[in-house]
């Protein structure tokens, strides 16, 4: 996109449907963060604030769509621009995701309450957590600035938190072994993990999305995520 | 999921297979032309595959229309227009001297931008062409040539109680598809449309881009539009032309999702200045 569309607004346009999106992935970002947060520090009112703003989310998400639909029909995008819009769509729905993962966290929280000792033994997710925002902060950027190399390295690098989480799973199949009375939370924390490996799928999704803008093809190597 | 790949892959091989069974109708190979000093058209190849509709696309003076015109040598009664390199019908060139024009303008037809009836009546506009071409022995032919023209043409069921009323009082969108079924009657192998929608309303336009796509089962058509929604409902290739070159050709679909080339990209998403 070197050029300025003749019509000025049809760039307005766009750019309005992408910031839109960038607000919202805030949003999500900043969900899951507090979620996390919510679990380590066993704080109920966190956790509930969490299970709102995830309502914000999904208000934002079909404002986006709205705006997407009207510039279709109003401006009939071809070529790169018909990307943008159908890619902004599809990001919108990873991003609304992503929210839904910090709920569910924060959902969790409630129902577990107290971790206890388990609290101190489970860095692992704190670090499992940084690592996928990190992901999704990378991925965002590279859509900010359309920067296919930075979206590919965060492809990249989901195999990293794929690792991370397989060991935590380990880690708190031990736990449960060592204690019974883990069980319950250590479960718990498991779904836990697996929404924030979750996000990271996400970034990935966004990276390829990004890359369809870019270049109109998804070649990214294709691979399952599923664990 | 296996099922899934193999279908797609399958599809992909027919899609293949379809367009290898389409040769080109017609076919220009190094074609330039010039309007006296001025130089219109540079080198251009470009395939009309046949049973297909092939758009051509491009800001205006870009040479697209001067292009059309070539393929039925309608730029013969322009003086100082001149074309060098080949353009072949059938394999055959259309500029040899052994061509008849009036007979070529037969196989491949013409539609303007606005509608042009002759001033005659709805039968007559038909029953012209099929006459001083011989196509008809009697009456009774030439009736049949001009019903069948204009059930083709989609225009018949509007206008059969007043066949004798002149041509003139149709519609807007009447009148090109009356300006169609002409064209039509003369039995032409290939029909050239020259923004044939451009002064009719969205409705007219429908009817006819249904026309269209109706149409290229029997016929091979060519088409000039400046609406580029147009050329990617109605064509299955489009052709991208600028200052006089060619500048991309492909399958329309890729065309508007994904063109090659920067120019087509800029023009197409309305940023050519």
């Amino acid at each position: 996109m070197n050029q300025s569309h003749i019509v000025t607004s049809f760039d307005e346009d766009l750019k309005t449907v992408s910031g839109k999106l960038l607000e919202m992935a805030g949003y999500a970002e900043d969900l899951v963060h507090k979620a996390v947060r919510s679990l380590m520090t066993a704080d109920m009112e966190l956790a509930r604030l969490v299970i709102d703003e995830d309502k914000l989310i999904d208000r934002k998400q079909s404002e986006l769509d709205e705006m997407a639909v009207l510039l279709i029909a109003r401006r009939q995008p071809m070529a790169n621009d018909l990307r943008e819009v159908v890619g902004a769509l599809r990001m919108a729905n990873d991003i609304e995701r992503i929210g839904d993962m910090g709920k569910s966290i924060a959902r969790r929280v409630i129902e577990i309450g107290d971790l206890g000792d388990l609290r101190t033994r489970i860095r692992g997710l704190e670090q499992l957590t940084s690592l996928a925002l990190e992901q999704l902060k990378e991925v965002l950027d590279a859509y900010a600035a359309r920067d296919l190399t930075r979206a590919k390295l965060v492809w990249e690098r989901d195999e990293e938190i794929d690792a991370l989480y397989t060991s935590l799973f380990r880690e708190l199949l031990t736990y449960m072994m060592e204690d019974p009375s883990n069980i319950t939370p250590c479960t718990h924390l498991l779904f836990c993990a697996k929404n924030i490996e979750r996000v990271g799928d996400h970034a990935t999704n966004i990276a390829e999305i990004v890359e369809f803008i870019q270049t109109g093809k998804i070649e990214f190597e294709k691979e399952s995520h599923a664990l | 999921m296996d099922m899934n790949v193999m279908s797609e892959e399958l599809k992909n091989d027919i899609a293949k297979a379809e367009a290898g069974a389409h040769p080109a109708k017609m076919s220009g190979r190094g074609v330039n032309v010039f309007y006296g000093e001025k130089q219109a058209i540079f080198n251009v190849d470009l395939d009309i595959i046949k049973n297909e509709v092939t758009a051509l696309i491009g800001p205006s003076g870009c040479g697209k229309s001067t292009f059309l015109r070539c393929l039925n040598r309608m730029n013969d009664t322009i003086d100082i227009c001149r074309v060098t390199g080949d353009l072949l019908l059938d394999g055959k060139n259309i500029y040899d001297k052994d061509i008849d024009v009036v007979e070529l303008r037969a196989r491949v037809g013409m539609v303007f931008q606005k509608p042009n009836p002759f001033p005659k009546s709805i039968f007559e506009n038909i029953a012209y062409g099929p006459r001083i071409h011989g196509l008809a022995r009697n009456k009774s032919d030439i009736e049949e040539i001009v019903v069948t023209s204009l059930q083709k043409a989609g225009l018949f069921n509007e206008v059969k109680d007043r066949l004798e009323e002149p041509g003139t009082g149709l519609s807007g969108g009447q009148q090109q598809r009356l300006c169609i079924a002409r064209a039509i009657a003369v039995s032409p192998e290939v029909i050239l449309m020259d923004e044939p929608c451009s002064a009719l309303d969205p409705i007219a336009t429908a009817i006819v881009e249904e026309l269209i796509d109706e149409l290229r089962e029997n016929y091979t058509i060519a088409i000039v539009t400046h609406s580029m929604q147009q050329a990617a409902r109605v064509s299955q290739r489009t052709a991208m032309f600028h200052l006089g070159k060619l500048i991309e050709v492909g399958e329309t679909d890729q065309m508007f999702t994904n063109p090659k080339h920067e120019l087509t990209q800029d023009y197409i998403t309305g940023r050519y200045g």
